[in-house]
């Protein structure tokens, strides 16, 4: 393995110096499940890898506010599932959460992280866009706001640049009634990468929003205005037919998990599943 | 350029290290190599299989993806670890009663991901188990053993 410099920086601006320095050639690390395997695999060609879990402004703790909760970056998945305000508020969010990975992985993987890696096949990523979840992004001079829907470009890119870090996950408390789901396709259980994921959200005016991954570069949000969706007594006809309609918008490719039309099969009977779910979910809020 | 080495200071199974480490050096590496703590198996080496498990201050993680650096300051329980005064412990020995080992190479990361789940429940259900024990992969056993080794150790088990 190629060597590289191990940096521990304390504050969150010595942090976003070193980055500057460094460029393109240095990565920040978290947890290291994806950024460690990477440089392993020789993928990761580093001067400097800078770790930030003793960076004492970047927050390892999630803080419920009377409008929206905020997960600092330090914040691991083990964490996440397990705090009360996350599985009263965002019960999908618990859902993909704890499909990543494996305890071992989610001990040790943060939120922030599966975000930043932009890995289309992210799990928390499509029901954190259904909560409208937006990031903090920091840089030396400013701090910047971003909606999560706008913040993946493609494959391991996003709006953050190479000397900037997010710090923050903001997700707001949905108005109700609100229900949200979010279902996988894998090839075994634990340890496997989505082979698509998909999170569905139906707020207070009868929107239903299906957030698809792995089925693209970047999560794709669609939505059903018209209110039809969120019905349950749809007949099941124009439910497929809205459905399908709504998964037309994806591009799913052929690659080592799946073939492209298995991909758009599954995502036709998963998206029922899921819809289903939210709907009950939205109902039991509803009354 | 030469490798700059990083001090740091571990724990690990209640004896403390003060050792030196080179950046790209795994927790693994350091247990393995410099510990000779070889109990804790290198496998698949990118967190998938489990057989590289330790406790890392009370959680258990994938040592094979944990800088050694990373790991400066912290309490490192490993397989040699769990054994109590030179004997096995209760789920060691469940193991071998099982039959729960057969190559044994998943074994130790196998028993301490299942020390894990009974340290957070002592009385995991079945399911409970299958998904504590789901990122550690066995090619031999088919788990069923293993899944009844834990039970026996669990509160009730039978």
């Amino acid at each position: 393995m190629k060597s590289f410099q191990y940096l521990r920086p304390e504050t969150l601006n010595d942090a976003l110096v070193m980055l500057e320095q460094f460029g393109d050639s240095a990565k920040p690390l978290l947890g290291g499940t994806d950024l460690i395997t990477r440089i392993q695999r020789g993928q990761a060609d580093l001067n400097a890898v800078i770790d930030l879990k003793h960076v004492q402004d970047i927050s390892s703790s999630i803080e419920a506010g009377t409008s929206m909760i905020t997960v600092g970056a330090r914040v691991v998945l083990s964490d996440l599932v397990r705090n009360e305000h996350v599985q009263k508020f965002f019960p999908a969010l618990v859902d993909a959460a704890s499909t990543v990975g494996s305890i071992q992985i989610r001990n040790r993987a943060t939120l922030v992280g599966n975000i930043c890696n932009a890995s289309p096949a992210a799990d928390t990523v499509p029901t954190l866009i259904v909560y409208r979840a937006s990031v903090t992004v920091a840089g030396t001079e400013v701090k910047r706001s971003v909606p999560l829907k706008d913040f993946f470009l493609g494959p391991g890119k996003t709006v953050c640049g190479p000397s900037e870090l997010v710090i923050s996950v903001h997700i707001p408390l949905p108005g109700k009634p609100f229900g949200a789901a979010f279902g996988r396709l894998t090839r075994r259980k634990g340890v496997d990468l989505a082979t698509i994921n998909m999170a569905c959200g139906i707020d207070a005016k009868s929107i239903t929003t299906f957030v698809f991954g792995a089925v693209g570069p970047t999560p794709i949000t669609t939505s059903d205005e018209s209110g039809n969706l969120a019905k349950t007594d749809l007949p099941e006809s124009q439910r497929d037919e809205i459905l399908k309609s709504l998964i037309h918008q994806t591009s799913p490719i052929s690659d080592v998990r799946a073939g492209k039309n298995y991909r758009q099969a599954t995502l036709l009977s998963i998206g029922r599943r899921v819809l289903f779910q939210a709907q009950q979910r939205y109902h039991l809020q509803a009354g | 350029m030469p490798e700059k080495k990083i001090q740091i200071s571990i724990t690990v199974n209640g004896e403390r290290h003060d050792l030196e480490v080179a950046a790209h050096e795994t927790l693994l590496q350091l247990l393995r190599d410099q510990l000779d703590l070889t109990g804790t198996k290198k496998c698949c080496g990118e967190g998938e299989c489990g057989a590289c498990t330790v406790i890392m201050d009370g959680h258990t993680v994938n040592s094979c993806i944990i800088l050694a650096a990373e790991a400066d300051g912290s309490e490192v329980l490993t397989i040699e670890g769990l054994s109590e005064k030179g004997k096995p412990s209760a789920l060691q020995t469940a193991f071998l009663d099982k039959g729960a080992v057969q190559c044994g190479f998943c074994t130790p990361g196998m028993i301490m991901a299942a020390h894990y789940l009974l340290m957070n429940n002592p009385n995991p259900t079945v399911d409970e188990i299958k998904e504590g024990l789901a990122g550690n992969l066995c090619r031999c056993t088919g788990y069923k053993k293993i899944v009844e080794a834990v039970r026996t150790v669990a509160e009730d088990g039978e």
